[in-house]
């Protein structure tokens, strides 16, 4: 079942002088991990922040459909905040609030009202979840700014899964963090897809084979070729997909 | 070299003011109040309260009107002539001598608004000082903290204000509190603005912000000019009354860096 679908999706920038995404139909599919590629400049992380309206920060016009669950998030009827509750955002760089650990995952469900007792036991979870628990379970209160690049990237995850969400979006989670880490928060993503429909942007082709079930190839704005990794990668139907995966661009 | 003459300077006129005005600091100067009559016989108490009262009432008016026109700069006015003017307006307003300030002080406060010369009319007075300063710091500020903390806050399905209240302000903080501080010590220095809003030779503590209300500068300005006493001792007690007013500011300071420097450490973790 599809979880996200987009229709005839269209983003411009700068006052419509750039056409950022060019009709984008796909569908993503709930509890799947569907990763993003495509060359600097495609377009793949627009497609991504189109998904929690992100991109209305910048200024930027969007046409077409996104429905998730079937209902279009850019109606007038859905509230951005309770969208962007049932989508989670992971960033590219790291981005812990300087406060404390517990702060941090704390952040979201504070603001949506949250106190005490519950609170606690949402931030165990998050956390575990998260994979981090076991190593800041003793330093809670200590500030999230004196963890590895690798831990605060998986802070910033137990963050967007503490407000519950049904969708998790990342990009480019490890392209700031060493292999190591990058290990860690893959063996995390094939978890957590259990429970979350993810959608992943990654420059690391290797990186979108190793934990993509589907993935999206994008160039110059356009969805290029779409369907399941190993089709992709092993068999793809399009000559630029091919270029691009065997290294000849991007 | 230019570096070394400036610490130089200041060193030589911090040892002379704590030379010079060492000798009439005790108990009694610290603690009485002022006998214009006889300078030796009394002290300088209701004009360091004073002081401090002028700077409170200050302090409460510039600094939420200074954070407030910050997020207002820096958060929610896109960049037009309105915001450009209000910018341009805020650097006029810094640039304004301070005689200027007390005599609009005096005109608007004092006489139109009826509120006397008094605590009220000279803290708002010093206010209206600083404001640019808390302004402006509070809007640089405010633009250093990352974008990314932004983005993160409202990815988790926060509201700008939520953003802005928990996120940004508390990120600001130590550069508001700077700022903040070079208005507090420009304030606390200031003799021409309190001196056209409120009191001259006062002897007593202020009771209501309408009372009129001593301060350090004024009292060293007057015993220099106004007070019938020798030369010699109308020196030697405005000596001591300025050591007074280094020693406030410098205290101000330390606790405006420690305030700063605790909530540093506790937000970034480092170290130092």
């Amino acid at each position: 079942m599809s979880k996200i679908e987009t229709r005839s999706l269209n983003v411009y920038y700068d006052g419509g002088t750039v056409h950022a995404l060019k009709g984008v139909n796909i569908k993503i599919e709930a509890n799947k991990i569907t990763a993003l590629i495509g060359p600097s400049g495609c377009g793949k992380t627009t497609f991504l922040r189109a998904l929690n309206r992100m991109n209305e920060l910048n200024g930027v016009k969007t046409r077409g459909k996104v429905l998730m669950d079937g209902v279009d998030i850019y109606s007038r009827k859905v509230d951005v905040i309770q969208l962007r509750k049932r989508i989670g955002m992971v960033f590219q760089q790291p981005n812990p609030f300087p406060m404390s650990i517990f702060d941090n995952v704390a952040y979201g469900p504070r603001i949506h009202g949250l106190r005490n007792r519950k609170l606690e036991r949402i931030i165990e979870e998050s956390l575990k979840k998260a994979a981090l628990w076991e190593e800041v379970k003793d330093r809670l209160e200590e500030s999230a700014l004196k963890l590895s690049g690798g831990q605060q990237q998986r802070l910033c995850i137990a963050r967007a899964l503490a407000v519950n969400p049904e969708v998790l979006l990342f990009d480019e989670p490890c392209s700031a963090l060493d292999p190591v880490s990058t290990a860690r928060i893959e063996a995390l993503l094939r978890e957590l897809k259990n429970d979350y429909t993810i959608v992943i942007v990654t420059h690391n082709m290797q990186q979108a084979a190793r934990v993509s079930d589907f993935t999206a190839f994008f160039l110059m704005g356009e969805l290029i070729e779409f369907g399941e990794t190993m089709q992709i990668f092993e068999k793809p139907r399009d000559k630029r997909t091919e270029d691009y995966i065997t290294g000849r661009f991007g | 070299m230019v570096a070394l003459i400036s610490v130089v300077v200041l060193f030589a006129v911090v040892a002379y003011i704590f030379l010079n005005g060492m000798q009439v600091i005790s108990l009694n100067f610290l603690l009485k109040s002022p006998n214009y009559a006889a300078l030796d016989k009394g002290g300088i108490f209701p004009q360091i309260i004073g002081s401090l009262c002028l700077l409170a009432v200050c302090l409460l008016f510039a600094v939420p009107l200074g954070i407030a026109s910050g997020i207002y700069l820096a958060e929610y006015a896109t960049e037009n002539i309105i915001t450009k003017s209000v910018r341009f307006f805020v650097e006029c307003l810094a640039g304004i001598p301070s005689i200027v300030i007390g005599l609009f002080g005096l005109i608007f406060l004092v006489y139109y608004l009826g509120f006397g010369p008094s605590m009220l009319s000279g803290g708002l007075a010093l206010g209206f000082m600083i404001l640019p300063w808390t302004v402006r710091a509070s809007e640089e500020a405010i633009k250093t903290v990352p974008h990314s903390y932004r983005e993160a806050s409202l990815a988790l399905g926060a509201s700008k204000w939520q953003t802005i209240r928990s996120v940004v302000l508390k990120s600001a903080y130590p550069g508001i509190i700077t700022g903040i501080l070079l208005g507090a010590g420009k304030a606390i220095g200031e003799a021409a603005v309190i001196l056209l809003t409120t009191g001259g030779l006062v002897t007593y503590i202020p009771h209501s912000l309408l009372d009129d209300v001593g301060a350090l500068p004024v009292y060293i300005y007057m015993v220099l000019t106004v007070v019938p006493a020798s030369r010699a001792v109308a020196e030697s007690y405005a000596f001591g009354a300025s050591l007074v007013l280094i020693m406030m500011f410098l205290m101000i300071s330390v606790f405006a860096l420690f305030l700063r420097n605790t909530y540093v450490k506790r937000m970034s973790g480092s170290r130092r």
